[in-house]
């Protein structure tokens, strides 16, 4: 997989960069991708933030994985974020495994696989890396960013980390902070990871193996999340794996266990353990009030920037109720925030499989921010 | 276009920030944003209209004003409107006070239940009056505090909150309410709209 990634797109990042475990880190890798144009007057660029397994490559096939894009669904020709009229830009995060800086990569300085001697990163140091790519990209002003779950928080952050570039802002089924439910659930993918053998305290690289077991059970935990409950009625019921009776064993008879034995192990494919624990850590560890000491409020002050937050009725782990305070705190903190619902039974997931409802109401927010960024910039 | 909505922004000064309470498809927002250059917020109940205010560019947050209004701060906007719905909330006392809390001034307005028509239908058929302004049946109606323009204005001298104006809406025509002509504005307005703060 290594080698593949040779051929993707990367800017080595020479500015140092103080992240916040208080370590500078300079000329490291940011792999990225982009799709559509910037047009010349530099008003349609848009940067999306991908969730916790999530990569760069946002839409077409992933050239690593020959899959569809994880977000195929949102975003292309003709698309809710429709690339044949914007600059769609996307970066793996820093702890990521898609050819950016993490803990898979070479230290130069033992000459050694990373592993857990690569620092704790944070959603912060995520976003001021890709603060760089904006730079390097020549993109002063985006027309909005955008993300749902870990990328929503990547969004959060952005607003308030560099209040001045972007004109929007999505932030979807996210929260401005982790909860316990939240952390519970990353520990316990944490857990199943460091619990198998062959995790050997990060190590594994150096004997080119990989925690398959920890790894895949890490993965389902995280599926179970990703849906509802009526949902996974609805999709599995009870019904059987291609099989008319119980086989009195503890192989997959369920067709919910088959599914969650599927993705999980076609998961170690494509992800690397190490970084499952970083990216989790990072999320875990955002809390934007704790980061503000005013609070909330003091994230959000002096925005200009215009807010669309989206929630979905059956997310049991990023709540409405989660996303409806973070609008709160935008309202209290007098920035222009829109808020919508979807009602929905496909749970967490909802914003990356085909929910109609939710990509046109991304869509007409999109569109209609456009218009409204054309003209500030003519005037 | 409303009359309504031309009597409630013609009330607006320019460049004041405003909040829409029930605002629909955005209609109104709209209108004072192009013609006041004011800067609207709306809050909206119903999936559909929160989503075309959306696609408009308009500023809009899907909840409900009976539990939600907690969440505007305490005089964030100069003005807040309430377009017909006051009469349709559990605890209209509550709301209205919640209104004139986040904003410095509060327009209101209410489909009058002393209309004439109103009446007469009452009077005449003895049956729940359905007309234009109230076009539901007894069983199916949002109102559960119908009032009248002259229980409204009773109401806000009790409380102690301050009538800055009052204005009788009929079809193509508005004139001012004062104490002094309320009988005769109760009975011939369809609509009222008041300035309070």
């Amino acid at each position: 997989m290594n080698n593949k990634l040779e051929n993707i797109k990367k800017l080595n990042i020479s500015k140092p960069l103080l992240l916040d475990c208080k370590q500078t880190v300079k000329d490291f890798p940011l792999a990225y991708e982009t799709y559509g144009e910037l047009n010349k007057s530099k008003d349609n660029a848009i940067l999306i933030f991908h969730a916790l397994t999530g990569d760069q490559f946002v839409s077409g096939v992933n050239p690593i994985t020959k899959k569809e894009g994880w977000w195929v669904t949102a975003v292309g020709p003709g698309k809710a974020i429709d690339t044949s009229k914007y600059f769609v830009i996307c970066a793996n995060v820093i702890g990521g495994c898609m050819g950016s800086w993490g803990p898979k990569e070479i230290d130069k300085k033992t000459n050694e696989y990373y592993g857990l001697n690569f620092p704790v990163i944070t959603i912060r140091d995520m976003v001021k890396a890709q603060e760089t790519l904006l730079d390097h990209l020549g993109v002063q002003k985006l027309l909005c960013a955008t993300g749902g779950s870990m990328g929503g928080m990547q969004a959060l952050q952005f607003c308030a980390t560099f209040p001045n570039r972007t004109f929007s802002a999505v932030p979807i089924a996210c929260s401005t902070s982790h909860s316990a439910q939240n952390i519970a659930l990353n520990e316990l993918a944490r857990q199943a990871i460091m619990a198998d053998p062959v995790w050997d305290k990060g190590k594994y690289l150096k004997k080119n193996v990989q925690p398959k077991n920890g790894l895949a059970v890490a993965r389902m935990v995280g599926h179970i999340s990703y849906l509802s409950e009526k949902g996974m009625q609805e999709k599995f019921g009870r019904k059987l794996q291609e099989k008319a009776d119980y086989e009195f064993s503890f192989d997959a008879d369920f067709q919910v266990e088959s599914y969650l034995r599927h993705q999980g192990y076609a998961f170690v494919e494509r992800f690397d353990a190490n970084s499952v624990l970083y990216i989790t850590r990072a999320m875990d560890y955002f809390d934007l009030s704790r980061q503000f000491k005013g609070g909330l409020t003091d994230a959000f002050k002096n925005q200009k920037t215009k807010f669309l937050v989206i929630s979905f009725s059956s997310d049991w782990l990023y709540t409405t109720k989660e996303n409806k305070d973070t609008v709160i705190a935008l309202n209290a903190a007098g920035a222009d925030v829109s808020f919508a619902e979807i009602k929905t039974d496909k749970g967490h997931d909802s914003f990356l499989v085909n929910e109609p409802e939710f990509l046109k109401t991304l869509k007409g927010f999109i569109d209609s921010m456009h218009t409204k960024f054309k003209n500030e910039k003519r005037i | 276009m409303k009359k309504e909505f031309k009597v409630i922004a013609d009330l607006l000064p320019n460049n004041v920030r405003v909040l829409d309470v029930g605002c629909g498809d955005g209609s109104l927002m709209d209108l004072i944003i192009k013609e006041k250059n004011i800067e609207a917020r709306g809050l909206e109940l119903i999936e559909e209209n929160v989503k075309k205010c959306i696609y408009k560019g308009l500023s809009v947050i899907e909840g409900n004003a009976e539990t939600e209004l907690h969440q505007f701060p305490t005089q964030s906007f100069d003005f807040v409107v309430l377009s017909q719905t006051l009469q349709a909330f559990y605890n209209p006392e509550k709301v209205l006070k919640d209104l004139l809390r986040i904003g410095k001034s509060v327009i209101i307005s209410i489909p009058n239940f002393g209309y004439w028509k109103v009446r007469g239908s009452l009077l005449l058929f003895g049956k729940m009056p359905v007309t234009k302004t109230l076009p539901n049946t007894w069983y199916n109606t949002p109102n559960l505090h119908m009032c009248t323009i002259k229980d409204l204005f009773h109401f806000c001298l009790e409380k102690n909150i301050k009538i800055d104006k009052a204005i009788g809406v009929n079809e193509n025509s508005t004139s001012e309410i004062k104490k002094n002509n309320l009988e005769i504005k109760n009975l011939f307005s369809k609509l009222g709209i008041f300035l309070l703060s």
